[in-house]
């Protein structure tokens, strides 16, 4: 397995504060790589420096297959490389339809003007389709995406992911505020997407995490505290004492 | 819910605009004195084709705001400049014909630099010069500076976009900072030696060189119709960038900016799109409008026209097209009812209420009514009536 992306002595600091220590990771492609951490541990950062929202103070990033690197381009770039991101909380176009939140998502030209005089096409909507049907939606298409349940909308934020054809997935808490059942469905779409492409999920749902039955990094102040199965790392007495021992208490 | 497949099938309104705009202009222009009917003054067709002009900027002043969400306070500023590009042409041309008239009963003809020295001294003379400045370069070659009512606007809403746009300054910095941009305008154009007669302005414009044969009352009717055309193409030309896909990533960005970043979307180059092809219309929207008006001077560029500007397309309703253009047909229709004497004032015994000075706190009060409760304007109205039915 070749890495898609790789991490190296990536540190930022915010105010003295430091966000991301010294960190380092790699993914392959596919992959499917689940990461958990207590609060602050540099969740949130560690995905806004993969997607150029913060720039690190430290380190290299290299992705694809001519290891380029990720520093200094913008959030458009390399999402337009293959990079999709969720958020934490839903964010979909509320005011416009499922069809077109999903259609704005579509891996074709970004430029205003190809864009501008863009048609639909017939290879364009049926891969729409496919990724509605994917995310339970298909009845929803017409639907303005603010009447969509937060389950609902969770899913439709993960189809714009899958609508951009991309190579990483970087999916923040995607389980958040779903039924038991939303979460099973949630689970499968994503154990799909990671069969042709690379996924991180960042994850506080140990029972969600363990559904997913993949590889695990746990972060601590900005780092890498241990890496492997959930059953290894959660063996792991400094993860227990960091991590595990907090939040157990609170579910 | 199937799925509509044609331009008009999905914006219904933009047939009902089109075909009210037409039986509107139709009927005006019936009625008008060109024709011998007489029974809308001539005066009263200017103040119209003046009114279409506004509702064309309004309809560019809301793919901006409403539907981009850029509350851009400069728009005003592109009005003007397309109504001074095509001005300097009107006083030019036409100074030119009073001029060869005056010294056509000399012995000796003029010499061209005579006549251009009695242009000069006829144009600038209230502001005590008599050359042309660099910028009047142009002035007597009409297509030039027809160009230029585009151009102008055009590279001045590119350049001002790309500065602001690429530092990411949004929400209310950006509004300051284009209402900076038409203050310093303005400004500038209040000086005698900005080339542009200072605080004179251009005057005249409504005498069409070339056609002084025909009457206003023709000349006010052909404005008048060309406004309508005007406002026409420019709504055709808007429901269909709005209603193409840029108009889905155009409300994306006004909706979330952020989000559609990490969609892939260069998100500042829509929006400099969206500023400039907004500024050249407006540019468009001034040079008819001021030959109309027959006046140009800075006070039009002064900040509180593009305010009155976001005024109207709130009251008429953001994000929908015919909301913009019944917002600034009403309010600026109102507003010189109101102003030019048309309304009664109210005797209240120990006080009368004299419209000229109420009527602004009479358009702050609907401005606050509507944005607290009816916040999608007079055009949210119009579409809940239109679903019950």
């Amino acid at each position: 397995m070749t890495s898609l992306l790789e991490l190296s002595g990536i540190s930022k600091s915010f105010d003295g504060f430091q966000a991301i220590n010294n960190l380092s990771l790699q993914i392959g492609e596919p992959e499917l790589r689940a990461v958990i951490g207590p609060n602050g541990a540099g969740k949130t950062t560690f995905m806004d420096i993969i997607t150029g929202k913060t720039k690190p103070d430290t380190g290299t990033i290299l992705f694809g297959d001519d290891n380029r690197s990720l520093i200094g381009m913008s959030e458009s770039d390399i999402a337009s490389l293959g990079i999709g991101r969720k958020f934490q909380k839903p964010t979909v176009f509320e005011a416009q339809t499922v069809r077109e939140n999903l259609a704005m998502a579509l891996k074709n030209p970004r430029g205003p003007f190809s864009v501008l005089f863009y048609r639909k096409t017939k290879d364009g909507a049926a891969r729409l389709d496919s990724i509605a049907e994917e995310i339970n939606l298909t009845d929803h298409l017409q639907r303005p995406a603010g009447e969509l349940s937060h389950g609902q909308k969770q899913w439709l934020e993960i189809g714009m992911l899958l609508a951009q054809s991309p190579r990483l997935l970087l999916v923040d808490e995607p389980a958040a505020g779903m039924t038991a059942h939303e979460r099973e469905h949630t689970t499968d779409i994503l154990k799909r997407a990671a069969q042709t492409c690379a996924v991180i999920v960042v994850e506080h749902d140990m029972e969600f995490v363990r559904r997913l039955n993949c590889k695990v990094t746990v972060l601590h102040e900005g780092s890498v505290l241990a890496e492997g199965s959930l059953d290894h790392v959660t063996k792991n007495p400094t993860v227990i004492d960091v991590y595990l021992g907090r939040t157990d208490a609170g579910h | 819910m199937e799925k509509r497949t044609t331009f008009i099938g999905r914006n219904p309104s933009v047939l009902y605009f089109l075909v009210a705009l037409g039986l509107f202009t139709a009927l005006v222009t019936v009625m008008s004195e060109a024709t011998g009917a007489g029974l809308i003054s001539t005066s009263f067709v200017k103040t119209l084709g003046k009114t279409l002009c506004l509702c064309l900027i309004a309809i560019a002043m809301d793919v901006v705001w409403g539907y981009c969400g850029i509350l851009s306070l400069g728009h005003f500023a592109f009005f003007g400049i397309g109504g001074y590009a095509i001005g300097m042409w009107l006083m030019y041309a036409r100074t030119e014909i009073i001029v060869a008239d005056s010294l056509a009963g000399q012995v000796i003809p003029p010499t061209p630099q005579e006549i251009s020295d009695a242009i000069g001294n006829q144009i600038f003379g209230v502001v005590g010069s008599s050359d042309f400045p660099l910028l009047w370069a142009f002035a007597d070659h009409l297509w030039i500076q027809l160009a230029m009512v585009v151009l102008v606007p055009g590279l001045l809403a590119l350049v001002f976009g790309w500065l602001a746009f690429r530092s990411r300054v949004t929400g209310v910095y950006l509004s300051i900072l284009t209402q900076a941009m038409t203050l310093a305008l303005s400004l500038y154009l209040f000086q005698n030696d900005s080339g542009l007669r200072g605080n004179n302005g251009l005057s005249g414009l409504q005498n069409i060189p070339g056609f002084e044969d025909s009457g206003q009352d023709v000349v006010s009717v052909a404005f008048f119709l060309a406004s309508a055309a005007a406002l026409a193409l420019g709504y055709l030309l808007f429901a269909w960038i709005t209603d193409s896909k840029l108009g889905n990533i155009i409300e994306a960005i006004r909706d979330d900016e952020a989000r559609v970043r990490f969609l892939g979307y260069h998100v500042e180059s829509y929006k400099l799109f969206v500023f400039t092809i907004t500024a050249i219309v407006a540019g468009i929207a001034g040079a008819l409008y001021y030959p109309q008006a027959g006046i140009i001077n800075p006070a039009e560029i002064a900040p509180i026209a593009s305010i009155y500007l976001a005024v109207w397309v709130a009251i008429g309703g953001r994000g929908r097209l015919y909301g913009a253009v019944i917002g600034a047909a009403l309010v600026s229709l109102l507003s010189s009812w109101f102003t030019g004497g048309g309304a009664p004032n109210i005797d209240l015994g120990v006080y009368t209420i004299q419209w000229v000075d109420w009527w602004l706190v009479l358009l702050g009060l609907t401005f606050v009514l509507v944005t607290l409760f009816a916040p999608k304007g007079i055009g949210g109205l119009f579409d809940k009536l239109v679903r019950k039915s």
